[in-house]
């Protein structure tokens, strides 16, 4: 097992350095002389000398990339131009906001889609399997924003229930906090629900077309033991790897809700630094998403091997 | 002689899988339906000119935030234009750059698949790991990352889009390649001294096209909603042109006023991407052997 995951750890490091060359690599896609596009408004000639000089553009694009991965490996992200402050400080303070919002979404997501595919699955061909595909279709086909307004609309404008914005933090006061994010939770795990239970359908339907199912149905058990103890749990290694690849997208998903939620997170992060042509913020947000995505891969892996014993003992 | 003809008549005729995949396709409701929203929203794209009672950008300060009328049947917006005119040419930049960047997308990634997938394994190893790096970069951060670096406009958006979707035609066609490698009709072809190149343009492409055109239909999809996604930040179509994303984000901040402002252009997008989704679902399995 750890010999497993030595493996999987050594085969990621070439992805972890293309992934950061193509990050370095979309300075150089900027128009023209990137110390002017940097500066922004700025015209000041030594302005932009310092600029030059701090992100070493007057060196060879190798120097500069050896001297932006040495930067990155001891954990220093830049600086942000605009909030003059280390890009990987900003990055730790609002990550653990992303963070929960996405956990939150993924309980949500679970909490819909499983049960959902479940039942589509047992109940094959019946209104409550076309209930469900409807219910994946909606979910997979909502653009994430729109349905985020459309909440807001209902929950804030019309029956005053929720907050329309901000974010408090759970440490501070766990009730508000739940207020402050359970609406933008459920727009982002509403498209993975979608998706979970599409994947949940299909893994269950094989399942229940195995020789094990027929034999634990042979034996007299109950039909819901089967489908439960049998049938689902033998189904969830495609289940834990599709929810971990979308704990991923989440944090996609999470650029635009957080925007419209006016949530301080990740999302937010990369939005104003967009805006605000802070360039470093932007590549800090890609690397960390990036390596976050990477690790949850990792943890699928380990996940997919924990409950199947047949890849546990090979 | 004869016997032996009337023999051959009576035998069913053998069906071109093309011919298979539309009488599976045609069996399967969601999918028509599908088809013919899409082909509805080209039509409608196409001809907005004809179709749209206002122009786009035509302002009316008596008409600021009018609710839903006969005279504005989708209401108007926070400078008196017409949402049914918008949303319809709307549809140009969405459809637009749903089909754009996924033709980009395949452009790149076919041939890199194939070259990857029937090439030297050199080559194999380099264009696989960059695709690994690539997806794993999640795909919205990725796009926004691009378009922000080469600037807001649709066009950006389009190539932005596009190049975060390649990797994914390139690991679809590579796999679908590395399956078909070692079929007969492959191994027969090298036998008789076709090139490598000939091998894998004219028997191995056409052997993997079906499963290149679902995916390509599931990510217009995808492509729509990043488009969408892209202007509503600003990052794609730029005022005062439509599009539905942008027009979401100026809707968003006169939901108390005028909620009709937010509802039309989010269903336009739902309905494009659900129609794209249903067709590729569609697609996908009446191009299933499995399938009957």
């Amino acid at each position: 097992m750890v010999q497993l995951i030595g493996r999987r750890l050594i085969q990621l490091v070439p992805t972890i350095i293309i992934i950061s060359m193509l990050i370095f690599g979309l300075q150089q896609l900027l128009p023209g002389d990137p110390a002017l596009v940097m500066a922004g408004e700025e015209r000041d000639p030594e302005v932009i000398e310092q600029i030059r000089r701090q992100y070493r553009l007057d060196q060879p694009i190798p120097v500069q990339y050896f001297y932006w991965l040495k930067g990155v490996a001891t954990g220093d992200l830049g600086e942000s131009m605009r909030l003059k402050e280390p890009v990987a400080r900003l990055v730790m303070q609002k990550l653990p906001v992303t963070l929960q919002l996405a956990s939150m979404a993924m309980i949500i997501a679970i909490l819909i889609g499983i049960p959902a595919g479940v039942v589509s699955a047992v109940k094959k061909d019946t209104v409550w399997d076309y209930l469900a595909n409807i219910l994946s279709l909606w979910g997979i086909s909502t653009p994430n924003f729109w349905l985020g307004i459309m909440l807001i609309f209902l929950f804030t404008v019309k029956l005053g229930w929720l907050p329309a914005s901000g974010y408090v933090s759970p440490f501070v006061d766990p009730a508000q906090s739940l207020k402050t994010t359970i609406l933008p939770a459920f727009v982002l795990g509403n498209a993975i629900a979608g998706i979970l239970m599409r994947h949940t359908r299909a893994a269950v339907l094989q399942a229940m077309n195995s020789d094990y199912v027929r034999t634990a149905r042979a034996k007299g058990l109950l039909e819901g033991r089967v489908v439960l103890r049998h049938a689902l749990r033998n189904a969830l290694t495609p289940i834990i790897t599709i929810g971990s690849l979308e704990f991923g997208t989440l944090l996609s998903g999470a650029v635009l809700t957080e925007q419209i939620f006016s949530i301080p997170g990740f999302g937010k992060l990369i939005v104003d630094a967009v805006f605000n042509r802070d360039y470093a913020v932007v590549q800090g947000v890609v690397l960390v998403t990036s390596a976050t995505y990477i690790l949850l891969n990792l943890v699928a892996d380990i996940g997919y091997i924990l409950v199947n014993p047949r890849l546990r003992t090979s | 002689m004869s016997a032996s003809v009337a023999a051959l008549a009576a035998e069913p005729a053998i069906e071109s899988p093309r011919r298979r995949a539309w009488r599976r396709l045609k069996r399967r409701k969601g999918a028509m339906v599908g088809l013919a929203v899409i082909v509805a929203l080209v039509l409608m794209a196409v001809f907005a000119p004809l179709i749209a009672p206002y122009d786009p950008a035509q302002q009316s300060w008596s008409a600021v935030r009018k609710a839903p009328s006969a005279a504005h049947w989708f209401g108007t917006d926070e400078v008196g234009r017409d949402l049914f005119t918008r949303v319809i040419y709307g549809a140009r930049a969405s459809l637009m750059a749903g089909v754009i960047s996924v033709v980009l997308a395949t452009s790149l990634g076919v041939p890199l698949g194939l070259t990857a997938g029937y090439g030297p394994a050199w080559l194999d190893l380099i264009i696989s790991r960059v695709t690994d790096a690539m997806l794993s970069m999640p795909f919205l951060i990725l796009a926004i990352a691009l378009a922000a670096f080469l600037g807001p406009s649709l066009s950006n958006a389009m190539i932005a889009i596009g190049v975060t979707a390649t990797p994914i035609f390139v690991r679809l066609t590579r796999g679908q390649v590395m399956a078909v490698r070692t079929e007969d009709y492959v191994e027969s072809a090298r036998a008789i001294g076709n090139p490598r190149w000939r091998i894998a343009l004219r028997h191995i492409l056409p052997n993997v096209a079906p499963q290149i055109l679902v995916q390509m239909t599931l990510t217009i999809a995808t492509a729509i909603i990043a488009e969408a996604s892209l202007s509503f930040l600003g990052l794609g179509q730029q005022p005062p042109a439509p599009s539905w994303g942008s027009m979401l984000n100026s809707a968003q901040r006169f939901l108390t006023n005028a909620p009709w402002m937010a509802v039309w252009p989010g269903l336009a997008i739902f309905v494009a991407v659900l129609s794209f989704n249903l067709l590729g679902d569609g697609l996908r399995d009446a191009f299933d052997p499995r399938e009957k």
